[in-house]
C-alpha cells in the first residue's frame, strides 16, 4: 500500500468518526428532529403571571406534547402576559372551553403549558384566544396566602 | 530616562509585531482558495492535523466526560436531581468544554508541530527555495495547513463532544446507576440544535484560525536558528492556549447571554 492510500483511508476514517459524532449528536442528544418545523396553527392565552416560562417550552396535553410556545408579549389592553402557541396540526380538534396552566415538570424542572380539554362541540380556530387560564405558581405569593392562614387561624 | 527608553522600544516592537502579523493574515487569505485545488496537499496537512491528533482527542475526550458525570451526580444528588446529569454533561461538553479543550490540545499537538516544521523550513532555506523556483510559500505551504486546521478542529471538537457524552453515559448509567431513559430525554429537552450545537461549532472554527493563524505566523516569522525555531514552539503553545481562552470568553459573551 502506497503512502498516500494510507493517509486516504485514515483520512476517510476521520470524516467517518466525525459523521457519527454529528449523526449521534443531532439525533440523540440534542432537540433536532424536533426542530423540523412541523404544520402547526397559532392559537393564545392571556395569563396574569408566566413564572419562568420561555420560547419553545412544550404545550401539553395529558402529559404529551402537542406543540410549542411561540412569543411571549404583553397584551397591550390587559397589561396582561399574552403567550402564543403553536400547535401541530395532527391536533386541532381542542374543545373551545379546554384551559391551560402555567404547569412545572418536577421540582426544579422547566416550565410548560398544560391544556385541559373542555367538552364544547366547537373547536379552538387559529387565532383564537383560550379563555380559561392558570397562572404559574409564584412562591412568595403563596408563602404570603400560607401566612395570612396561620396568623388567622392563631386569632381564633 | 532608561526607563522611556524601554517603554519606548518595547511598544514599537508590539506594534511592529503585530503590523507583520496583520501582513501575515492578509497575504495568506488569498492564497486560501488555491489550496482547495492542491488537493493532495490538502489532504496530507489534514492526516498530520487531524488524524494524528485523534488519539489524544479520544482518550481525552472519554475522561472528560466520564469526570463530568461524577462530579455532576455528586453534586446534583444532594438537589434530588441526578436525571439532570446527562442534561449538565453535554450542555457543559457542547457549549464549552468540547470546543475548548478540543482546541487546547489541538494546538499543543497539531499547532506546536506546524511551528517546527514551517519554522525549520525557513532555517534550512526551504522556504527562500521554494521563492527561488517562482512558488509563491503562501500558497504552497502556509495556507494548505491553514484550511486544513479549520477543516479538522471543528471535525475534533465533535468528536471529543460525542466521546465526552458516551463517559459521562458510562459513568451515570453503567457505574452509578442511573435510570438510562431519563438521562437521554432530559439532554434531548435541553439541548438545543441551533443555540447549542451550532454555537460550539462557530466557536472551534474561529479557535481554529485563531490557533493555523499564530503557529503559521509564529514558524513564518521564527529566527531561523534551533533556538529561534524551539522559542517560536513554545510561543505558539502560549499564545494559543491563552488566546483560545480570552476568545472563548468574548465568544460566549456574544452567544449566550
Amino acid at each position: 500500500m502506497s503512502r498516500q492510500v494510507k493517509i486516504e483511508i485514515w483520512v476517510g476514517l476521520l470524516v467517518l468518526m466525525t459523521l457519527i459524532a454529528v449523526a449521534f449528536i443531532a439525533l440523540k442528544v440534542s432537540n433536532f428532529s424536533a426542530i423540523q418545523d412541523r404544520p402547526s396553527y397559532q392559537i393564545h392565552a392571556l395569563f396574569s403571571h408566566v413564572g419562568g416560562l420561555t420560547q419553545r417550552a412544550p404545550v401539553k396535553v395529558s402529559g404529551v406534547v402537542i406543540g410549542r410556545v411561540a412569543s411571549i408579549e404583553i397584551d397591550p389592553i390587559s397589561y396582561r402576559a399574552k403567550v402564543t402557541m403553536d400547535i401541530y396540526n395532527d391536533y386541532a380538534d381542542l374543545p373551545q372551553d379546554s384551559s391551560a396552566s402555567i404547569l412545572t415538570a418536577g421540582l426544579l424542572g422547566s416550565q410548560y403549558v398544560g391544556i385541559e380539554v373542555g367538552g364544547e362541540e366547537d373547536v379552538l380556530k387559529p387565532g383564537d384566544r383560550i379563555n380559561y387560564t392558570q397562572s404559574a405558581l409564584v412562591l412568595e405569593n403563596l408563602i404570603g396566602q400560607l401566612m395570612v392562614k396561620l396568623t388567622d387561624g392563631g386569632d381564633k | 530616562m532608561i526607563f522611556l527608553r524601554y517603554l519606548g522600544s518595547s511598544s514599537l516592537e508590539v506594534l511592529q509585531a503585530l503590523g507583520k502579523l496583520a501582513f501575515f493574515v492578509f497575504s495568506v487569505f488569498p492564497a486560501l482558495p488555491y489550496s482547495v485545488w492542491r488537493f493532495r496537499l490538502l489532504l496530507k496537512q489534514i492526516y498530520f492535523t487531524g488524524v494524528l491528533s485523534l488519539p489524544i482527542i479520544l482518550t481525552a475526550g472519554l475522561f472528560v466526560g466520564m469526570v463530568l458525570g461524577l462530579q455532576g451526580h455528586n453534586i446534583l444528588t444532594s438537589f434530588n436531581a441526578e436525571e439532570a446529569v446527562g442534561t449538565m454533561t453535554a450542555l457543559s461538553l457542547i457549549r464549552e468544554l468540547g470546543p475548548v479543550v478540543a482546541a487546547l490540545l489541538f494546538a499543543g499537538r497539531a499547532g506546536s508541530a506546524l511551528t517546527a516544521e514551517v519554522g525549520l523550513m525557513k532555517s534550512t532555506e526551504q522556504l527562500s527555495a521554494l521563492e527561488m523556483m517562482a512558488v509563491d510559500p503562501m500558497k504552497f505551504v502556509v495556507a494548505p495547513r491553514l484550511l486544513a486546521c479549520i477543516i479538522t478542529l471543528p471535525m475534533l471538537a465533535m468528536i471529543f463532544i460525542a466521546m465526552g457524552i458516551f463517559g459521562g453515559y458510562l459513568v451515570a448509567v453503567g457505574w452509578l446507576g442511573l435510570d438510562e431513559g431519563a438521562f437521554w430525554a432530559h439532554m434531548n429537552d435541553q439541548v438545543d440544535w441551533h443555540e447549542d450545537v451550532i454555537n460550539g461549532l462557530i466557536k472551534a472554527i474561529a479557535f481554529a484560525v485563531l490557533i493555523a493563524i499564530i503557529s503559521l505566523y509564529q514558524g513564518y516569522e521564527s529566527v531561523p536558528t534551533s533556538e529561534g525555531v524551539s522559542r517560536a514552539t513554545t510561543r505558539t503553545v502560549v499564545h494559543a492556549s491563552l488566546g483560545v481562552l480570552g476568545l472563548d470568553f468574548i465568544l460566549t459573551a456574544l452567544m449566550f447571554t
